[in-house]
């Protein structure tokens, strides 16, 4: 689950780094009371949505008073949506802008930590090229990324940081503090459950103070059971509204941009149900789990979900009966149909638990249903349908 | 000969008396799992399914040998049920549930450290199978054939299909590995070709995989240097988008791996028979091993 980075930087300064001084607004009223207390006469004005890219984009400005200002949030608004490299074409809708007190740069850096499933352990990357297309950084210029792994045992260790900054060659000036910061940001990543915490950049301001300019945190959807209060951080609006509706029925649904709806039972299927649409020339409409354990009430649903796209030629079901009993699928694919009121052709595949039992209710149903046995048989009625 | 379990292979159940770890020991004992009883805390000294109920891990490992449990108890509680097991001296524990909090498998994997000798399979994974003689786990036991094919998996329903189309081909399988698809679990690919690799019953190996992290093509690696065996291999998500994306650290840490066709052109370096196709598998064996 995706932070907007004012979210991400409460929780990093909870735990006591620091950060630019700054509130947002949700409309061009309160301009002015979070204006009067921030010094000085700049602002630096960020739209909050859940992508990078944003200051190339024009989400993000740095203005002189307070009308310049004004105009910086109206403006920002007024763009509704944020399209960055990060996004769709589309873009992501900005509800939300926080300004901040401008900090004086002198050198940027680039901090992040993860679970690195390679070492199944937390790492800690830094480099001395913040602020830049750090992927460019790395793929070009390895040596300038710098990583550790932390012993679980034991929680990130001070030697380690300090190692992280003499091969920076960071200047001495900075060590106690870069220290203490990186040591918070871990706190505030374990505390969390973190799966993602990225400080790009990370500042040295002209008077030799660390800050973290720009905070981005993804937290580990399994374990919000175990902070409610960060569970309620979450902005649907930055979510495909059918993706947000989805989840509301555990379903795990991804709109795209071809033709044939795909529903089907377990991801790695599901994936696999798109690569051979693609394969006999089709192009798949959508990716949607509807769970190991399809109910008839999920698979309603699902057809729900998939029809509610405008572009969907046919619909392929292919579900692999383990536990479930296709018989049972069957009887929910029909009455889901019926209920939905589908008028496109339907290509139902079961295998598995009593699938021929299933196929024969589907036969038997009087509904423009195809029912087949094969995958690569399914696989090619469906695009030849569209074709 | 198979790997990881057999017809002796003696199993308990953490989470017997729940929802799923009733229906899925129900389901065992059917198969034929020796199933020797289960742990749950505070239900100890009764009777369930017909079988003994322990408080605890080491109350069961102290009434006979066991040799494998299936955890079955809800997400939050599963680190400490694999620490409880790991700890008690089990040597094989398939953990199925699905959502566990990573962190909490970051600190499973250091402690495994102090336990050299124990396998976990999973967690969020199907389990363990060699056909006609023990089912740990949830897939459906009957699609599976004793045989000669040794299948390992990422995926839950998709290894249903591997397996279902090595059955109707008359292959069978020697044992069906799901080894889960978190991004820190236990076995990996590596793990479980090197116990295919060394058994005699199995004769070819089927690896399933899927986008997302390098296990692919690590085990690309070990099958180029190690693998005698013939192996056909899937992986799933080739159409797949590449997502909505914050921040550049996953992609620094991937440096460009982890896409499908980076996984299936290290494993055609690597010797390895690849199908494009899901339908495709035992087809790819057929043409590998000669096999009618």
């Amino acid at each position: 689950m995706n932070l907007h980075e004012y979210q991400a930087k409460a929780l990093i300064a909870e735990c006591g780094v620091p950060k630019p001084y700054g509130e947002v607004v949700t409309s061009l009223d309160e301009v002015a009371r979070v204006a009067d207390k921030i010094d000085g006469d700049r602002y630096v004005v960020k739209a909050q949505v859940h992508a990078g890219g944003r200051g190339k984009a024009g989400g993000v400005r740095l203005v002189s008073g307070k009308d310049e200002l004004n105009t910086a949030v109206r403006e920002i608004f007024e763009m509704e949506r944020l399209v960055t490299h990060q996004t769709d074409e589309k873009g992501q809708p900005i509800n939300t802008i926080l300004i901040e007190s401008p900090s004086s740069i002198k050198e940027e850096y680039y901090l992040s930590m993860l679970v690195d499933r390679s070492s199944r352990r937390v790492i800690v990357m830094t480099s001395t090229e913040g602020g830049m297309d750090i992927e460019e950084v790395a793929e070009k210029t390895p040596e300038k990324i710098i990583q550790i792994e932390v012993n679980p045992a034991v929680g990130l260790q001070a030697y380690q940081i300090r190692d992280l900054f003499f091969r920076m060659d960071l200047p001495k000036v900075l060590l106690r503090q870069f220290v203490v910061v990186v040591t918070k940001l871990y706190e505030a990543f374990m505390k969390n459950d973190m799966a993602m915490l990225e400080i790009n950049p990370l500042v040295r301001t002209e008077d030799d103070k660390i800050i973290c300019l720009d905070c981005k945190v993804s937290l580990d959807e399994n374990a919000l059971f175990r902070h409610p209060n960060l569970a309620e951080l979450r902005d649907i609006t930055q979510d495909d509204p059918r993706e947000a509706e989805a989840g509301k029925w555990d379903l795990n649904y991804i709109p795209l941009e071809g033709n044939i709806a795909c529903m089907v039972n377990g991801a790695g299927l599901a994936m696999a149900t798109m690569d051979i649409i693609k394969l006999h020339g089709g192009s798949p409409a959508n990716f949607l789990d509807v769970g190991g354990s399809a109910t008839e009430e999920r698979v309603t649903e699902a057809f729900k979900l998939i029809v509610s796209d405008s572009n969907v030629k046919a619909i392929f079901v292919n579900i692999f009966g383990g536990i479930v009993r296709c018989d049972m699928i069957a009887d929910g694919i029909i009455k889901a149909v019926e209920q939905v009121g589908i008028s496109i052709p339907v290509v139902v595949r079961l295998q598995g638990n009593r699938c021929k039992e299933g196929a024969a209710i589907l036969e038997k149903s009087g509904l423009s249903i195809v029912a087949k046995n094969d995958l690569t048989e399914a696989a090619k009625a469906v695009t030849d349908i569209v074709a | 000969m198979s790997v990881l379990v057999n017809k002796d292979t003696r199993v308990i159940c953490q989470g017997f008396t729940g929802k799923h770890g009733t229906y899925h020991s129900e389901q065992a004992i059917a198969y034929g799992t020796q199933l020797v009883g289960g742990v749950t805390p505070g239900k100890g000294g009764t009777t369930h399914l017909g079988l003994p109920v322990y408080n605890r891990v080491v109350d069961a490992v102290a009434a006979g040998p066991v040799d494998a449990t299936m955890i079955y108890v809800p997400a939050a509680f599963c680190k400490d049920s694999i620490l409880e097991a790991l700890t008690a001296g089990i040597k094989l524990i398939v953990c199925i549930t699905e959502g566990i909090p990573v962190l909490d498998m970051v600190e499973v994997r250091q402690v495994m450290k102090e336990y050299p000798d124990t396998v976990l399979v999973g967690p969020n994974c199907p389990g363990v199978i060699t056909p006609g003689e023990c089912k740990i786990g949830i897939m459906p036991g009957h699609i599976h054939m004793p045989g000669k094919v040794g299948v390992v998996s990422r995926s839950g329903t998709l290894t249903y299909e591997a397996v279902n189309q090595t059955t109707l081909a008359g292959f069978g399988q020697s044992t069906c590995i799901g080894i889960g698809g978190d991004p820190v679990g236990g076995m990996n690919f590596i793990e479980a070709l090197a116990l295919f690799n060394d058994d005699p019953q199995t004769e070819a190996i089927v690896m399933i995989g899927e986008i997302g992290g390098t296990a692919e093509e690590e085990a690309a690696e070990y099958i180029k240097a190690h693998v005698k065996k013939p192996v056909v291999s899937y992986i799933a998500g080739v159409t797949a988008p590449p997502g909505k994306r914050m921040g550049h650290a996953g992609a620094i840490i991937s440096g460009g791996k982890g896409t499908a066709q980076e996984k299936f052109a290290a494993l055609q370096a690597a010797g390895v028979h690849t199908v494009n196709s899901p339908a495709d598998i035992a087809d790819g064996l057929r043409k590998i091993t000669g096999w009618e």
